[in-house]
C-alpha cells in the first residue's frame, strides 16, 4: 500500500514526533480521590517515565465529558508553568486526535513538549450514559427523539449498527464474544487489569442482556483512573529514557457523512474507519498487512470488530471470522489490545490502548516476566495464563479509536531508534 | 412561545427559538409526520436540521409523509438506564426506514428515524409484541398526545399490509 493520497496531514511529519513517556494510576472501582489527584499523579508518572522533569514539559492537553479537572489546575498542583494548554470535550476518539494536535502546536512553535491526560472517576462518580443532571432536565425537541425514546447510553446509541452488521453479513453472537474471550486472556497476563479472570464464549452469551445484541460481558468495564502520555519531537526524544514510539500517521475524529445522524447515510454497518483509513495508511506509508499489534477500541466487543474490518485488516463483512480466528490472540498473527483493553483492563476512553502499544514498541510491556539486572523484563513469550504479553519484535502498531459509529480516530506508531 | 407537555413523567419544553423542532413536533400534534424538503435540491430530511445536508441550502418547506416504513435495525433494551423506562423493559428502540426517498440520493441512503414500538393505543409494546418484530417488519406511525398541540411519534406493526413471514431477529431469544 504505497499509493500516496492527498490526505489531511503533511507526510513530512511522518517519523518526526514520538511518545516518550506513559503514566497510569491504578485501574480501580473507587479511586478514593478526586480527578484532580488522578490527573496530577498520571501526568507526573508519565513525565518521570520519559526521564524528564516537570520543568521540561510546557504544553498540556486533556479530554473529558465535563467529568474531569482542567489542565491549569493539574499543572498548578505540579508547579508547571505552561506555554500552551487546552482541555477538549469528548471521550473515545480523542486521544489520537490530541496526539495530532500536540504535534501541530509544537510544529507551530507554541511549545516544545506536551503531556496529554485523561482523569476520570468513571465508576465512582460519572458513569457513561448515566442519569445525572442531564437526565432530569426537561426534554427539548432533539432530546425528545433520544432520551424521550429511551436512548441515552452508548450501547443504545450504537446498537442499530451492531444489529445491522449481523443482518448484513451473518455475523454471529459466538464470533463476537471471542473479542471478550481473547481480551480476557491478555488481561490474565496484565497485573494491572481490573478483570484478570479468563472468560469463555458461554460466559459472554449467558451473561444478562443489556441492549440486544449486547450482553453484559459485551460491554466494557467502567473504572476510575488517571492516564497520561508525553509527546515531543523525535530529536528531543533521543534524550529520553526509553526507546521512543514514533508517530507515523494520525487521523483525528474523522466522520462519516452526516456524522451526527450517521444512521441516515449509507450502510450503517460501515463506520468512520472506512473514511479514516484513506488518511491513515497513505500518511503512514504502510498498510494493515504491515501492522503487528492493533489497539482497536473495545467499548463493546462489536466496536473492535467493526473497526478492524473498515480499516482493512480483513474484508468487509468478514470481521466475525477475523475476531474469532485467533489472529488477534497473543501468539497469533496480529494481537489486539494486549493489555485487555476497555473490556478487561479498564476504561479510559482510549488512552490505555495507546500506552500499551508504546510499551509493546519499547519491547518492555509490564507483564509478570522477571526483571533482569538491567531493570528490563526478561520476556519469555510464553503466553499461558499469568505469563508474558510482550509480542516478539514489534516494529509497527496501529490504534483505532472509536467515538461513535460515525466518528473515528487512528494512529500508526513505529519503534524508534 | 413554547410547546409544553409531559411524557412518561418527563417534562417536555420545546422553545419556539428551536424553530425546526418546534414545527416538527407541532405537526406531530396535528397527527402528521412531516419532513423538511429543501427548496433548492428538493431532497427531504428527518429529523429536522437547520440546513440541507445534501446541498447546504438553509430554506425548506414541510412535506407530509405517509408514515409507513420498514424496520431497518433495532435494539431491544433489557437494562433501562433511565428510571422512567424501567417499568417498560424490554422495550424496542427501532430504526425505521421510511418508504419515501429510499436509496436516495445514494444507494443505501434513506430517511431513517428512531422510535419506540407501541400498541395501537399508543402504549409502549408489551413483551409478546416486542418478540414479534425484527428487521423487515412493516410499521406505521401513530401519535401520542402529550400536551396542547404536542405529540410524540410512535411506531406500530402495520396490520393493513403484508408482513414478512419471519422478520430477522437476533438469533438468541
Amino acid at each position: 500500500m504505497t499509493q500516496e493520497l492527498d490526505a489531511s496531514s503533511s507526510k513530512y511529519l511522518r517519523g518526526r514526533y514520538a511518545i516518550v513517556g506513559v503514566g497510569e494510576t491504578e485501574y480501580t472501582r473507587g479511586s478514593g480521590c478526586t480527578t484532580r489527584a488522578l490527573g496530577t499523579r498520571a501526568v507526573r508518572a508519565a513525565i518521570k517515565d520519559a526521564g524528564l522533569t516537570t520543568d521540561n514539559v510546557d504544553g498540556m492537553l486533556s479530554y473529558s465529558h465535563n467529568d474531569s479537572t482542567p489542565s491549569p489546575t493539574v499543572a498548578g498542583d505540579l508547579g508547571m508553568r505552561l506555554n500552551f494548554h487546552m482541555d477538549v470535550y469528548g471521550g473515545g476518539s480523542s486521544i489520537e486526535a490530541l496526539v495530532g494536535i500536540a504535534m501541530g502546536v509544537i510544529e507551530a512553535g507554541m511549545c516544545k513538549t506536551v503531556v496529554i491526560y485523561r482523569a476520570m472517576n468513571g465508576f465512582s462518580q460519572v458513569r457513561i450514559g448515566g442519569t445525572g443532571r442531564g437526565g432530569r432536565s426537561a426534554l427539548s425537541g432533539s432530546s425528545l427523539l433520544t432520551r424521550g425514546v429511551g436512548l441515552s447510553s452508548a450501547g443504545q446509541m450504537f446498537c442499530h449498527s451492531f444489529m445491522r452488521h449481523m443482518y448484513d453479513y451473518g455475523t454471529t453472537p459466538e464470533q463476537v464474544a471471542h473479542v471478550k474471550v481473547i481480551h480476557s486472556e491478555h488481561a490474565a497476563n496484565n497485573p494491572k487489569a481490573y478483570y484478570r479472570k479468563l472468560t469463555t464464549v458461554d460466559d459472554v452469551l449467558s451473561s444478562r442482556m443489556i441492549v440486544k445484541p449486547l450482553h453484559l460481558l459485551d460491554c466494557c468495564v467502567e473504572t476510575d483512573n488517571g492516564t497520561a502520555i508525553v509527546v515531543t519531537r523525535v530529536d528531543r526524544a533521543r534524550d529520553c529514557r526509553h526507546t521512543p514510539a514514533v508517530i507515523q500517521s494520525v487521523v483525528g475524529r474523522c466522520i462519516k457523512p452526516r456524522g451526527d445522524m450517521h444512521y441516515q447515510s449509507g450502510p450503517i454497518s460501515t463506520v468512520a474507519g472506512h473514511y479514516a483509513k484513506d488518511i491513515l495508511w497513505p500518511n503512514a506509508g504502510v498498510g494493515p498487512e504491515d501492522i503487528q499489534v492493533t489497539g482497536s477500541y473495545d467499548a463493546f466487543t462489536f466496536t473492535t470488530l467493526l473497526q478492524l474490518e473498515d480499516y482493512g485488516f480483513c474484508k468487509k463483512g468478514e470481521g466475525g471470522d477475523y475476531v474469532s480466528s485467533g489472529v488477534m490472540r497473543l501468539g497469533g498473527e496480529r494481537p489486539n489490545n494486549t493489555s485487555g483493553g476497555h473490556l478487561c483492563e479498564g476504561y479510559t476512553h482510549g488512552i490505555n490502548m495507546v500506552i500499551e502499544n508504546v510499551r509493546q514498541l519499547r519491547h518492555d510491556v509490564d507483564d509478570g516476566c522477571p526483571v533482569g539486572p538491567d531493570g528490563r523484563r526478561q520476556h519469555t513469550f510464553d503466553y499461558a495464563e499469568g505469563g508474558c504479553r510482550q509480542v516478539k519484535n514489534v516494529e509497527l502498531t496501529a490504534n483505532l479509536g472509536w467515538g461513535t459509529p460515525g466518528i473515528g480516530s487512528a494512529m500508526v506508531m513505529a519503534r524508534g531508534a | 412561545m413554547a410547546l409544553e407537555g409531559e411524557y412518561l413523567g418527563m417534562p417536555v419544553h420545546i422553545d419556539e427559538v428551536d424553530r425546526e423542532y418546534f414545527e416538527f413536533f407541532g405537526y406531530c400534534g396535528q397527527q402528521q409526520l412531516r419532513a423538511q424538503r429543501c427548496v433548492s435540491c428538493h431532497l427531504k430530511r428527518v429529523p429536522p436540521t437547520t440546513a440541507c445536508p445534501f446541498c447546504s441550502h438553509p430554506e425548506s418547506t414541510w412535506e407530509r409523509l405517509s408514515g409507513c416504513g420498514t424496520v431497518y435495525s433495532y435494539g431491544e433494551i433489557h437494562h433501562a438506564i433511565q428510571p422512567v423506562f424501567r417499568a417498560h423493559t424490554p422495550y424496542l428502540l427501532l430504526l425505521v426506514e421510511l418508504d419515501e426517498q429510499r436509496n436516495e440520493p445514494e444507494e443505501f441512503d434513506g430517511l431513517r428515524v428512531q422510535g419506540n414500538l407501541a400498541t395501537a393505543d399508543a402504549e409502549l409494546a408489551p413483551p409478546d409484541l416486542v418478540g414479534r418484530v425484527g428487521i423487515g417488519t412493516r410499521v406505521t406511525v401513530l401519535f401520542k398526545t402529550i400536551g396542547t398541540g404536542l405529540a410524540v411519534p410512535l411506531w406500530m406493526v402495520d396490520e393493513e399490509v403484508e408482513q414478512p413471514d419471519n422478520p430477522w431477529r437476533y438469533p438468541i431469544e
